[in-house]
């Protein structure tokens, strides 16, 4: 039960974006630093304002 | 043993929806249950999501389960990411539904709760769940390309200008209704116009908590906005009651009229994360919060429908819009049955989070159905109504007559019940001065789901309810309103910056300033035409929103059945061509009837004649006079409107069917711009998992 819950509580994080800084951090380590000298992540707040501004790019809302 | 218990399972699932059909569309009594809607609704999705979707997955589209997704190929963590399918379904069920499905089935009530409901169930099932479910499929095929991209690699470029064009017209028809609601529902209510003000401060203060307080904590800051609009819902009451603030609020249409639209320019300009993207969150908490509380309500509660299965209002009479049932009520219910916007969220946004095509069925498929059934839940709120109340509501005064006497009076004469001394206890019980000619939809809605709502949860809050449901529509309608202006924006810039690179580029303020300036004044001036209508604006607005909608629904079509066609599957071609040809069929007859119907509450010639021959007799009062000309013209621009949408509808689909034509004689043609297939990576993990 408690297993669940904690798996929908993910899911709604994951479903707002209230876990994207997080997941970014998790793709940076996975594919951008394969060499020493690659630049360090974005802050937590670079991050969030880049990645806002990406989101309102486009056809994002419906009638 | 276990399949034999599936396939009884699933004829009892559709002698259920037959039962339930035949229930709601035989019946004559007084009144019929809404839980027989609900019934005949849950299983016809289910049944059509259960057949016909795996159908069109498996042997129209042949969806490849182990054939890479863009977001794996090109995942680069931000826009392209493969994501869990239920989030998928959330991010793009979010972006579809918006205030048509609610405000749609409101006015097609007027035909009594049948026609509106059928072609709901019917035109999702087997048009807009489609569209929505191919457009998904090709869009994901070709790198989450997008429907105007689309339109120009697989039927040429001037499908491609068609669906840009297309778009742009749309939105800004769409802005102006939806601003028109809103300013109804404001218009002379100190506690909807105090609430809907007090949603502005308090996006800004979550925007700026997630930009610089407490950065990207989108759940905490969202979680303190919604706790503030339900405080501004109760502290809306407390200005209603005081005696100099609540004349601060007390406004006619137009002052509000212009307020939305300064406001729709500072939003259009002031940076996202301001505005736009807080709004987004807290519209977003409100409309899934609202649509299950709703649903819950509604099936607890089982409330009895009172509007007559069809009314005399199909003959072309009906006061909230004129025209006949055929091709009226298609046009009116966009949204809900199938909507032509859709087609630009399944192209170009949704592909690129699919971490596997099999996902494409229940998220384009499944997300329609949801919507869909947003629509017969409004559809329920508008219909449980007492129809005397519900017509008294929603007719303008330019029908019905300005006075509450006359008003009743003439709603009676349609053989509908309903007393002065009714409507004021129920605008009373509302915390509203008057709910005569509150056109456009959403103070009805409010209306049945606060009587919904108050009966399930506690009858004493039935003023907090009804502006906590205006409060809903309000935001998301603002919502759509910043949003879709800033979407004119950027193609505006798009399309300038072929001319010059400079206006072209989205930072260059200047050009945000001059783009911005001219999306607004477009939806402006509707909106204000809209405001000064004595027939309420609606009446002519929405009909030309639903013709604007259902081209663009038509054009996605006539994209994906060239590409069927162009594919070699032209014995399944019908699955889209289908839909299509009834779409054409629907907007070409009521563009026809818009624009050379005798009838001046349907023609848009007739009606600007009329106007000036009772202009010229001097049988105008003089407040209607001022403003005849402006309406005189503005008919004249609706009619050539009209006549464009259907021009460039027909243009589209010519081209795509002489594309065909060329194709099945053998002779060359556009190739399939579809990316060539690459093994999926992830699938292994998918099964080891």
């Amino acid at each position: 039960m408690l297993k669940k819950l904690r798996h929908l509580w993910h899911l709604f994080r994951r479903l707002s974006g209230d876990d994207a800084y997080e997941q970014y951090l998790k793709h940076h380590v996975e594919f951008h630093q394969a060499t020493v000298d690659a630049p360090p992540p974005l802050s937590r707040k670079e991050f969030f304002r880049l990645w806002q501004d990406d989101k309102w790019k486009g056809v994002k809302r419906c009638c | 043993m276990n399949r034999t218990i599936k396939t009884i399972f699933w004829i009892l699932v559709a002698v259920l929806a037959a039962f339930a059909l035949a229930g709601i569309a035989l019946n004559r009594g007084e009144s019929i249950n809404a839980l027989w809607l609900i019934t005949a609704a849950v299983c016809i999705y289910a049944i059509a999501y259960r057949f016909y979707s795996a159908w069109i997955a498996a042997k129209v589209l042949v969806i490849d389960e182990t054939r890479a997704t863009p977001a794996e190929r090109l995942d680069n963590g931000r826009d392209f990411i493969p994501t869990n399918k239920w989030i998928v379904f959330g991010h793009h069920f979010a972006a579809i539904a918006g205030p048509g499905p609610l405000i749609g089935p409101t006015l097609a009530a007027q035909f009594g709760y049948l026609p509106g409901t059928l072609w709901i169930l019917i035109g999702a099932v087997l048009g807009g769940a489609v569209q929505d479910m191919v457009t998904l499929f090709f869009s994901t095929r070709r790198n989450g390309r997008s429907l105007g991209q689309m339109a120009r690699d697989e039927i040429g470029a001037v499908g491609g200008t068609a669906a840009l064009v297309g778009t742009f017209m749309i939105m800004i028809i769409l802005i102006a209704v939806l601003g028109l609601v809103v300013v109804n529902a404001m218009k002379h209510s100190p506690w909807a116009t105090s609430t809907v003000a007090a949603t502005i401060p308090i996006a800004m203060f979550v925007g700026l908590y997630m930009r610089n307080i407490r950065p990207g904590r989108v759940l905490e800051a969202s979680a303190i906005g919604v706790g503030l609009l339900l405080f501004s819902v109760f502290a809306g009451g407390w200005i209603d009651h005081h005696e100099t603030l609540r004349t601060w609020f007390d406004h006619d249409g137009l002052p509000l009229a212009y307020a939305i639209i300064i406001y729709g320019f500072a939003a259009a300009v002031l940076p996202v994360w301001l505005l736009l993207a807080p709004r987004d969150y807290l519209s977003t908490f409100m409309k899934l919060g609202t649509i299950l509380l709703l649903a819950i309500a509604i099936v607890i509660l089982r409330p009895d429908i009172h509007m007559p299965a069809v009314t005399q209002f199909v003959d072309g009479t009906g006061p909230i819009f004129g025209g006949k049932l055929f091709p009226f009520v298609f046009i009116t219910i966009a949204c809900g049955a199938i909507s032509g916007f859709h087609a630009l969220i399944s192209s170009g946004t949704t592909p690129k989070l699919l971490s596997n095509e099999r996902d494409i069925r229940m998220i384009g498929y499944g997300g329609m159905l949801l919507e869909s059934f947003v629509a017969i839940m409004a559809m329920i709120a508008a219909t449980v109504l007492e129809p005397g109340v519900f017509f008294a509501i929603n007719s303008p005064a330019g029908v019905v007559g300005k006075e509450a006497v006359d008003a009743v009076a003439k709603v009676n004469s349609w053989g509908f019940s309903v007393t002065v001394e009714q409507m004021q206890q129920l605008a009373s019980d509302m915390g509203e001065s008057t709910l005569f000619a509150r056109t456009g939809g959403a103070p009805s809605l409010a209306v049945g789901m606060a009587s919904i709502f108050g009966s399930a949860f506690g009858k004493h809050l039935l003023a907090l309810w009804y502006h906590f449901a205006i409060m809903f529509e309000a935001i998301f309608i603002l919502t759509t309103l910043d949003a879709g202006t800033r979407v004119g924006r950027f193609m505006l810039q798009d399309m300038l910056g072929n001319f010059n690179k400079k206006l072209g580029e989205t930072s260059y303020t200047p050009s945000v300033i001059f783009t911005s300036s001219i999306v607004v004044a477009g939806w402006g001036y509707f909106l204000y035409i809209g405001v000064i209508d004595p027939n309420g604006g609606v009446n002519i607005l929405w009909p030309l929103f639903g013709i604007a909608n259902q081209m663009l629904a038509a054009i996605a079509l006539c994209v994906a059945t060239g590409i069927l066609v162009k594919s070699g599957k032209l014995r399944y071609a019908w699955v889209t061509g289908l839909p299509l040809a009834w779409l054409v069929t629907v907007t070409t007859t009521a563009a026809y009837e818009k624009i050379f119907s005798a009838d001046v509450r349907v023609g848009f010639f007739a009606a600007a004649n009329d106007m000036a021959t009772k202009l010229a007799a001097g049988a105008l009062p003089t407040d209607k006079a001022a403003v005849a000309p402006q309406l005189i013209f503005n008919q004249h621009l609706d009619a050539y409107l009209t006549m464009f949408f259907v021009v460039v509808l027909w243009v589209v689909l010519v081209d795509m069917l002489l594309l065909c034509a060329r194709y099945l004689a053998g002779k060359p043609v556009l190739k399939l711009s579809e990316v060539p297939r690459e093994p999926s990576r992830l699938v292994e993990n998918w099964v080891r998992d």
